[in-house]
């Protein structure tokens, strides 16, 4: 993948005034582009896995989605820890997860990310800082808490990133970890990727106030961005991280973005909860790599063989991806049982441990 | 190069889809991405795109009908391709690999094609891994999937299960009731449940039941009724003589044995001329006490002796182990009226001759008048049965579970025999060991049998 | 030896582990300024700090979670759930997050923390406040579960949950704070009883009573009013229900033929029905008699102090049970 976090520090010394472009250099803002072409194709090849039955269980994609990813994981340090819900896919790719890892986890490998064990809902790579991967909404937050607190306890220089769906912050877990996080002052930013629907459910449906205010009770210091523009997401996540690692404690931010596919590989894109016109239209305006990738056309900043370029490249990150993925050994059948304290019966019948004790005795 | 519309697999629990609406039909442009079908799946109706840039060139499934997960549904391709291979793969309902389907051929020929439009697709998948989809296969059907596979564990305990009981309770209606280490000591005690009264709730038997009955003998309650020894009339061809218990321990016993005891039989030929001289002189000098020592003492004390030497022989089957004697507590079968007991000598080992033949006179006495008691007959350690005084020349035993061996021993005869070259007549016996092989091996044995010969043709090698 | 209360043994573990790592922490509600609501915590907040002993919100949920992600951040958490009745709200951050998050990850993250607290009736609290959460948290591959009965277990085995990379339960007893009992020296050494095995806690031949936990005392009691009978019963403490230790409960089988399961929480699915189900697969030949359960009633805890009086086990049902599969009569219900 392309590193895109060490160039952020170069940031503000750009030429390229009057588009909107200010503050950044012409390569890291190519690298984004590519960057978020990674994710896309990655999704979009998982996408087409699944549909061969090459990839089971949920899928949740992240298309559409990916400036968010970007926006708030490159600013990071590598030590810093990141950690989501289970539409994580390309979260893991930013915080530097291999390609390979992940989409060989998608196929259920061994060598997956974690081995085969948690599958697309459950990507982790702690040597990364990438802490999964978390399948019951909002559950991800106190731990992201747990994770800041043990920051301030050992006195560490990191800090914690916690994404969320727009619907978590209806669960009690929310309220409740954002209060301790704010009393104690974590270190964490609490992001919500506010794509506007969980699952069919649109937020407006079933919250009274929009998301950014639903934090304000809690004295946690909320904002608001349009997170389908990479460039206003990446400025504000540096000045936030910025606070953040100087003791101010928590952060919060509604990051208003759009998914562009349905909520898990097993739902429609569009239908009864909404249009297909909207969705269309979201794609066409919205798109968080087309705008930038115009943005770059508009001042002249990239050509078309420099984008074909990059997605050949991108795309030959991907195919090596699945075919690494397609190639890797199934776990054994002795991993059932490692990795977990269980109950094996040592004379054999109480519980089935995976061994053929016929014959034994 | 044509590019096959799968139907594909739009929910994780989808196995065929209806196609509800093509939104393209033949002969319109499609590129890849662009919806071209809406599918009904068991969970909504779903968009099916396109994998690949072209012409629509051929619908295979019409709206309203249904195909399975991974069937070619339709046909991508550049206006003028011959797509008659395709179409002809389409019909036979699955969605094979070219290069795959040569090398399958007749398997395929075999199968119904029905069988192939059910594949799921994952599957459909595997035949593309040459060798390894057998692999899978066979992990599959394999795989520990631990509902299944206690199911199929269930089973076997159950038919298992189902067998015993058939055996134990025979057709009969009443099942003995029991509790499960009643059941175990009992059969390890050779003692028949049905003949035990049960002290516990509606007449289970329990431990302290079986305990009694160890030390009590049987209860008598169930010994056979006395009938006058009466002939049947001679019109009727059979008479029905009702199981005494004896009877029916020895008949359970019996077939215990020679089913689950894997017996071998290992026969020697002694030469008894010295003892023959031996047991005159000593019967000679025990005249004056009015005693006398038989051949079958004789065989008792040697294969006592014999088997202090082989204690690998004086051993039980325990299932889970093999039990080896220090003592050779010793079994000598005694036909009685009603069937045969096997009294025990204790520490035949150390017994003197005289003091075996005492006892063994005294224990098949009461035998015979059934007079024993349970600690008089359980617990030997090997087994000696003897025909030889009615004449059976040779003959096998059947072994007494869990002893692992036990010796038949036939008639003494003078015979013709080699002896240095020339023919002479000689006292032989034969002896013949059965052996439970999964204590004794032949070996084993042999040297056993090797030892009791050494002893009985040469008695002064009892003292080396 | 020391002779001191079972809430004062848990206070010297606690001490002594936070002593010996720096990475031990106890968070829960009122633990800190009010020294716990059952004073267990006492005298820890002026010895290490308010870094190390945290005052929660009264947010079952959210610390539990939290205490979670401490441990994947490197820390081995005490949680303390002022009852094991709050944890309930807890229970998705205990199932979903620390018990399955070793196995989730391949390996990469162990989640070494012990959520500790009361469990089961005390007196008169009624529903909601005397209930026994064993089952709840024994269901779930990943997470241990702790029971102790004495002072000396107590802090034993406190000990060794706080060192255990996995996630320990750790279930009090409310009305055993003030049991007194011997507990080896402080100076004799770090005091550690390995998670898993089992104690027989009275030795016997006619009858085994198994338990756990608080009942340890009902069957200790029980064992001696049969005494009185002749009876000679067993009594075995599993101290932990998960790892168990399956060779003590088969051996006091074989010894006695004959078993009665205690436990303070409800019969159905409870964790006797387990311990019946691992005799009669491992030990089927050596029963003597049907395996009996004395449990709570199948009802939520009665106020009424009679009504309460009869929904709890109690040594006299222990001896009816013992007489029942001994099969003697006299005393049968």
């Amino acid at each position: 993948m392309t590193d895109t976090s060490t160039m952020s520090r170069e940031a503000g010394k750009g030429d390229e005034s009057m588009t909107g472009l200010e503050g950044f250099e012409t390569d890291q803002l190519k690298g984004f582009l590519k960057e978020m072409l990674l994710y896309r194709r990655f999704e979009e090849k998982a996408e087409e896995a699944y549909a061969i039955g090459k990839i089971g269980g949920f899928c949740h994609l992240h298309i559409g989605q990916e400036a968010v990813a970007l926006g708030f994981i490159g600013p990071l340090r590598k030590d810093d820890y990141v950690i989501t819900a289970y539409r994580d896919h390309t979260q893991a790719l930013a915080k530097g997860v291999e390609a390979n890892a992940v989409m060989a986890e998608l196929y259920g490998r061994d060598s997956g990310a974690v081995r085969g064990k948690g599958g697309s809902m459950h990507i982790f790579d702690v040597e990364k800082g990438f802490m999964g991967g978390h399948g019951i909404v909002g559950a991800q937050v106190p731990l992201a808490a747990g994770l800041g607190f043990a920051i301030k306890y050992r006195e560490e220089d990191r800090i914690c990133v916690c994404f969320m769906g727009d619907a978590a912050v209806n669960q009690g877990a929310f309220h409740e970890a954002l209060n301790m996080a704010a009393i104690w002052k974590l270190p964490v930013l609490f992001v919500v990727e506010n794509n506007e629907y969980g699952m069919g459910t649109a937020f407006s449906r079933v919250s009274a106030l929009p998301v950014k205010e639903r934090a304000a009770g809690l004295g946690v210091p909320a904002h608001h961005v349009n997170a389908q523009d990479i460039l206003a997401t990446w400025t504000l996540v540096e000045e936030l991280v910025e606070k953040i690692r100087a003791g101010e404690g928590p952060q919060y931010v509604d990051a208003r973005t759009y998914r562009f596919k349905g909520h898990s590989m097993s739902d429609p894109v569009s239908g009864t909860y909404r249009s297909k016109d909207e969705v269309e239209s979201k794609v066409k305006q919205e798109d968080p790599i087309s705008l930038l990738r115009d943005r770059l056309f508009d001042a002249e900043l990239l050509t078309e063989d420099e984008l074909a370029e990059m997605d050949r490249e991108v795309r030959a990150v991907v195919d090596e991806a699945a075919d690494f993925a397609e190639e890797a050994p199934f776990p054994a059948r002795e991993e059932l049982y490692t990795h977990v304290y269980s109950e094996v019966n040592e004379h054999g019948r109480l519980f089935f441990d995976g061994r053929d004790r016929e014959g034994e005795d | 190069m044509a590019t096959k519309v799968h139907m594909e697999a739009l929910s994780p629990t989808m196995e065929e889809g209806q196609i509800v609406q093509w939104l393209k039909g033949e002969g319109d442009e499609v590129s890849s991405g662009e919806v071209i079908a809406e599918i009904e799946t068991d969970k909504a109706t779903m968009e099916l795109v396109a994998r690949g840039d072209g012409v629509l060139l051929k619908i295979l499934t019409q709206e309203g009908d249904t195909a399975p997960v991974g069937d070619v549904i339709a046909v991508i391709g550049s206006e003028d391709e011959d797509i008659s291979d395709l179409v002809g793969d389409a019909d036979g309902g699955a969605a094979p690999d070219d290069d795959e389907e040569s090398a399958d051929a007749s398997k395929e020929d075999d199968e119904d094609p029905d069988d192939d439009a059910g594949e799921d697709p994952d599957e459909d998948a595997d035949t593309k891994e040459d060798d390894a989809s057998e692999d899978d296969d066979e992990d599959e059907a394999s795989i520990p999937d631990p509902v299944k596979d206690l199911d199929r564990s269930d089973a076997d305990e159950k038919k298992k299960e189902a067998k015993k009981e058939a055996k134990k309770d025979d057709g009969d209606e009443t099942r003995v009731k029991a509790s499960p280490v009643a059941r175990r000591l009992a059969e390890e005690e050779g003692i028949d449940l049905a003949s035990l009264e049960g002290s516990g709730p509606g007449g289970r038997i329990v431990k302290a039941d079986v305990e009694t009955a160890v030390r009590e003998g049987p209860a008598e309650k169930d010994e056979p009724a006395k009938t006058p020894d009466r002939r049947a009339p001679d019109e009727e061809e059979y008479e029905d003589v009702p199981l005494s218990q004896m009877r029916k321990t020895i008949a359970r016993r019996l077939v215990e044995s020679i089913g689950p005891v894997p017996h071998f039989f290992l026969t020697i030929d002694v030469d008894m001329g010295r003892i023959v001289e031996a047991r005159a002189r000593i019967n000679r000098q025990l005249e004056k006490d009015g005693l006398k020592v038989s051949y079958n003492d004789i065989v008792l004390k040697t294969t006592a002796l014999a088997l202090s030497r082989h204690p690998e022989c004086n051993a039980h089957w325990g299932g889970d182990h093999i039990r080896r004697f220090n003592r050779v507590h010793l079994g000598v079968a005694v036909a009685i009226d009603d069937g045969l007991i096997t009294p025990i000598v204790r520490d035949a080992e150390r017994k003197g001759l005289v003091e075996i033949a005492q006892e063994v006179r005294e224990l098949a006495g009461r035998a015979r008048e059934k007079k024993l008691k349970p600690e008089e007959y359980t617990g030997a350690s090997f087994s000696v049965s003897n025909l030889g005084m009615f004449g059976i020349e040779e003959f096998t035993a059947v072994i007494n579970p869990p002893e692992a061996g036990i010796l038949a021993v036939g008639a003494m005869e003078e015979r013709a025999v080699v002896v240095d070259g020339e023919i002479v007549v000689r006292p032989r016996m034969k002896i013949t060991m059965s052996c439970d092989h999964r204590v004794i091996d032949g070996a084993m044995g042999s040297a056993f049998l090797q030892t009791l010969k050494g002893i009985l043709e040469e008695p002064l090698t009892a003292f080396v | 030896m020391q002779t001191i209360t079972y809430r004062e043994a848990l206070n010297q573990a606690l001490a002594e582990e936070m002593e010996r790592d720096d990475t031990v922490f106890l968070m829960g509600e009122e633990v800190a300024e009010y020294d716990g609501a059952y004073k267990v915590s006492k005298g820890l907040l002026e010895k290490f700090g308010d870094r190390r002993v945290v005052d929660s919100p009264i947010a079952e949920l959210g610390f539990a979670g939290l205490g979670v992600g401490a441990a994947m951040g490197g820390l081995r958490p005490v949680i303390e759930f002022m009852t094991f009745n709050f944890s309930i709200l807890a229970l998705d951050q205990v199932i979903n997050s620390a018990a399955k998050t070793f196995y989730m990850t391949g390996g990469q993250l162990p989640v070494p923390m012990v959520f500790r607290g009361p469990t089961g009736a005390a007196l008169q609290l009624s529903a909601q406040h005397s209930q026994a959460c064993e089952t709840w948290y024994v269901h779930a591959p990943g997470i241990k579960l702790v029971t102790p009965g004495t002072p000396a277990d107590a802090k034993g085995l406190l000990k060794a949950a706080i060192r255990d990379n996995d996630p320990v339960a750790f279930m009090e007893g409310e009305l055993l704070y003030n049991l007194k009992g011997e507990v080896p020296d402080v100076e004799d050494g770090d005091f550690v009883i390995p998670l898993g095995k089992a104690d027989v806690k009275r030795e016997g031949s006619d009858v085994s009573i198994i338990t756990h936990g608080k009942m340890v005392h009902v069957a200790l009691q029980a064992a001696k009013k049969l005494e009185k009978d002749g009876i000679d019963a067993e009594v075995l403490d599993l101290r932990s229900l998960r790892p168990l230790d399956v060779e003590a409960i088969l051996a006091t089988v074989h010894k006695t033929n004959r078993v009665v399961y205690l436990e303070e929480g409800w019969p159905y699915a409870g964790i006797g029905a387990q311990i019946a189900a691992t005799i009669q697969e491992e030990a089927f030949d050596y029963l003597d008699a049907p395996i009996l359960r004395v449990t709570q009633a199948d009802v939520p805890m009665p106020y009424a102090k009679n009504l309460e009086q009869i929904a709890k086990p109690d040594a006299d049902r222990v001896v009816r049970a013992c007489n029942r599969v001994l099969y003697r009569n006299g005393s049968a219900d």
